[in-house]
């Protein structure tokens, strides 16, 4: 069964995330890479996603005139997407083992981060839901 | 001289991998490389036979190339070890391959299919590695089939090797006792395969491998191999009156079409016969066990000339069997539909409450659809609607959803009746 | 160039449209003629679909290795019903993209104009090359 895990955070957080100390940043950064790997290995792997640059990020809300209403406006406190894993799994516990895994990745002064990881089922062009 | 690539050469190459297979796994005792080397004596094939014509002794040509990168590897794992022991263990390498294919067994596919479809093994490492080992499919076709990317699909199928390796199923035949144990697991592989390929779209959207044919492919070469068993039997019968319908389930637009709505003159009728026939076979033999009644109850419907005319008596009797040998939460849903069709549907709706102290079964959408089915056969649309809303929520697939809600809409549109009220009254 | 284009339209406890059948129909129809254009113009490269909100989970870690799982979440919080990842030559594209699917059908078959949300997408080499 494949699932979307979903890494959010506010434009604060991303300044806070900023602040930390390159030490702290790779600490962080190893953890999730050997995740990765380790869904590599186990054949878990779908693919993953960091999406930091909120600068380049549009929303498009329909067309005038055959033109594309776009804004790029993230207020402060908005939830916008950080990154994504999509993985492939045998049971929904097995994805929430995964998030939390990453979840528990350090944050400043090696303290696990405790994020939040938002995990929802993939829908599938299966002709029947009942797995 | 060769022979040019046709329309067939894809199944004959793939029919060959498991012989090849068996054939250098059993000169070199090592299931695991061997069947890494086998994958790329095929993929070389599939690269070469197309433009320059198919050798005249295919197998052979494959055993060579397979019996080459074996001999490579075990040449540069033997580089890494002592001098000494590298010239007494070269000696053994230099074989001539017209030995080994006279050391070829037909039970060879057979002894695979039972070690790729091991207990040991989860379901999707057993169906990966049993497509590419006993299919001969390659990891890219299998992983397209899944939807996962090649180096996920690749890694899937090594595990599983080594899962093998690590259990120490030994290369022969499986002796009767073990065989009776270890049948069940293949069958329900070989079950697993069907249904994917089944509830799938069919081709239409992804081009994706028809892994139900590869199923009825493999089932019918197991039927061969193992003639006197009825699950065996009642489980291919099942894949092909199954199987015979599929072109009348969905719609142009790839929606779902129930099989009460299907048109029947779409359903093959060359495969519903052919699986009657082994039905027939299966139930001759005494026993009976679930694949055989799902057949049966597939048979009934199949041999409907309109949706109408099905024996739902009969199929109830048989769900009624089936919740004795194989109970589930499906075959009670499915004993509650045959229940409403022949007692009514409070009768049906009555039989559902049992499910929903079902924890694991609860709230699943097939529950709530059913349900909305039956409160519309009864007539109460507003709990009609709101359990197919109920349901196409929670279903995960898309074709499922669409067509709930489809339901939904149809019956808020005719707050008097359905369309079938609507048809009496013309 | 690869962006992910992101259908944030759910709300929790928020069920199935009460659109009229030929809406329906209407609005299905041209999500896949959608995906169709795109695959056949080689931009898609994938356009999935989520389970709905009520089966969403908040994971966070655990102490033990054991996760902690809730269902809860903000009322206000809008959910990612949907996705499509794409491979354009210019951001315009994208956004052209975007519009379109933004457009679908509602009911009375007017366009919905439904915010969605585009993001550029690095190629990042698969783990085993990390």
């Amino acid at each position: 069964m494949k699932y979307i895990l979903l890494m959010s955070g506010t434009k604060g957080g991303v300044d806070h995330y900023q602040a930390w100390s390159q030490k702290e940043v790779q600490a962080h950064m190893a953890v999730l890479h050997s995740i990765n790997k380790r869904l590599s290995e186990s054949g878990e792997f779908v693919a993953t996603q960091g999406l930091a640059e909120l600068k380049e990020a549009k929303v498009v809300r329909g067309e005038k005139n055959g033109i594309p209403v776009t804004d790029g406006v993230f207020p402060e406190s908005k939830e916008f997407l950080l990154g994504y894993w999509i993985i492939d799994v045998a049971t929904a516990e097995r994805a929430y083992a995964i998030a939390g895994q990453i979840s528990a990745a350090p944050g400043p002064g090696g303290v696990p981060t405790n994020m939040p990881i938002e995990v929802r089922r993939f829908a599938t062009f299966e002709q029947s839901g009942s797995k | 001289m060769t022979r040019p690539w046709d329309a067939t050469s894809e199944q004959l190459l793939r029919e060959l991998a498991p012989q090849v297979l068996g054939a250098v796994a059993r000169r070199f005792r090592d299931f695991v490389s061997a069947e890494d080397a086998v994958q790329e004596a095929m993929i070389a094939a599939f690269t070469q036979w197309p433009e320059e014509g198919i050798p005249e002794n295919p197998r052979g040509w494959l055993i060579q190339v397979a019996f080459r990168r074996m001999t490579d590897h075990v040449r540069s794992e033997i580089a890494r070890r002592e001098r000494e022991a590298v010239v007494a263990q070269e000696a053994e390498l230099v074989v001539p391959t017209v030995d080994i294919e006279s050391d070829m067994d037909p039970d060879d596919t057979l002894i695979l299919l039972f070690m790729c479809c091991h207990p040991a093994l989860t379901s999707s490492s057993a169906i990966a590695l049993t497509l590419r080992a006993v299919g001969g499919l390659t990891t890219g076709e299998i992983a397209h089939a899944f939807l996962v990317p090649e180096a996920t699909m690749a890694q899937r199928i090594s595990r599983a090797k080594q899962s093998i390796q690590d259990s120490g199923v030994p290369f022969r035949l499986p002796s009767p006792q073990e065989r009776a144990q270890h049948l069940p697991a293949v069958l329900h592989v070989l079950y697993l395969i069907f249904n994917e390929g089944y509830v799938s779209s069919a081709g239409a959207y992804l081009q994706r491998l028809d892994l139900a044919r590869e199923a009825i492919r493999l089932m019918r070469y197991t039927k061969e191999m193992i003639p006197d068993s009825a699950e065996v039997a009642g489980l291919l019968a099942l894949m092909l009156l199954t199987d015979a319908r599929r072109e009348a389930r969905t719609g142009p637009s790839e929606e779902l079409i129930p099989l009460d709505k299907q048109d029947r003159t779409l359903w093959d009728r060359a495969k519903i016969s052919e699986g009657v026939g082994f039905l027939t076979e299966a139930l001759s033999k005494g026993t009976v066990g679930m694949y055989q009644l799902q057949a049966a109850i597939a048979a009934v419907h199949d041999e409907a000339a309109r949706a109408d005319d099905t024996d739902w008596a009969q199929i109830l009797a048989l769900y009624e069997l089936l919740k004795r040998v194989s109970p589930s939460p499906v075959v009670t849903l499915n004993h509650a539909i045959a229940a409403a069709m022949v007692h009514g549907p409070s009768k049906g709706l009555e039989l559902l409450k049992q499910l929903d102290s079902d924890s694991r079964f609860g709230g699943h959408y097939r529950l709530a659809a059913v349900r909305a089915h039956l409160f519309e056969m009864i007539g109460d649309y507003k709990a009609a609607i709101e359990h197919y809303r109920m349901a196409a929520t929670r279903t995960t697939s898309i074709p499922e959803q669409n067509y709930l809600m489809t339901q939904a809409a149809r019956l808020e549109e005719n707050p008097c009746g359905s369309d079938k009220n609507r048809a009496r009254t013309r | 160039m690869k962006y992910i284009l992101m259908m944030n339209t759910m709300k929790a406890g928020q069920g199935i449209p009460n659109w009229a059948g030929k809406d329906l129909q209407a609005h299905i129809a041209f999500m896949m003629n959608l995906n169709k254009d795109l695959r056949d113009s080689g931009e898609l490269v994938s356009a999935e679909g989520l389970s709905f909100p009520d089966q969403a989970r908040l994971v966070r870690a655990g102490k033990n290795g054991v996760p902690i799982t809730d269902g809860v979440f903000p009322e206000s919080k809008e959910f990612l019903a949907g996705f499509w990842i794409i491979d354009v030559d210019t951001p315009e594209r994208a956004y052209a993209i975007a519009a379109r699917a933004s457009a679908a059908p509602g009911p009375g078959g007017a366009p919905l104009n439904m915010p969605i949300e585009v993001r550029p997408v690095m190629s990042a080499p698969p783990p085993e090359m990390m």
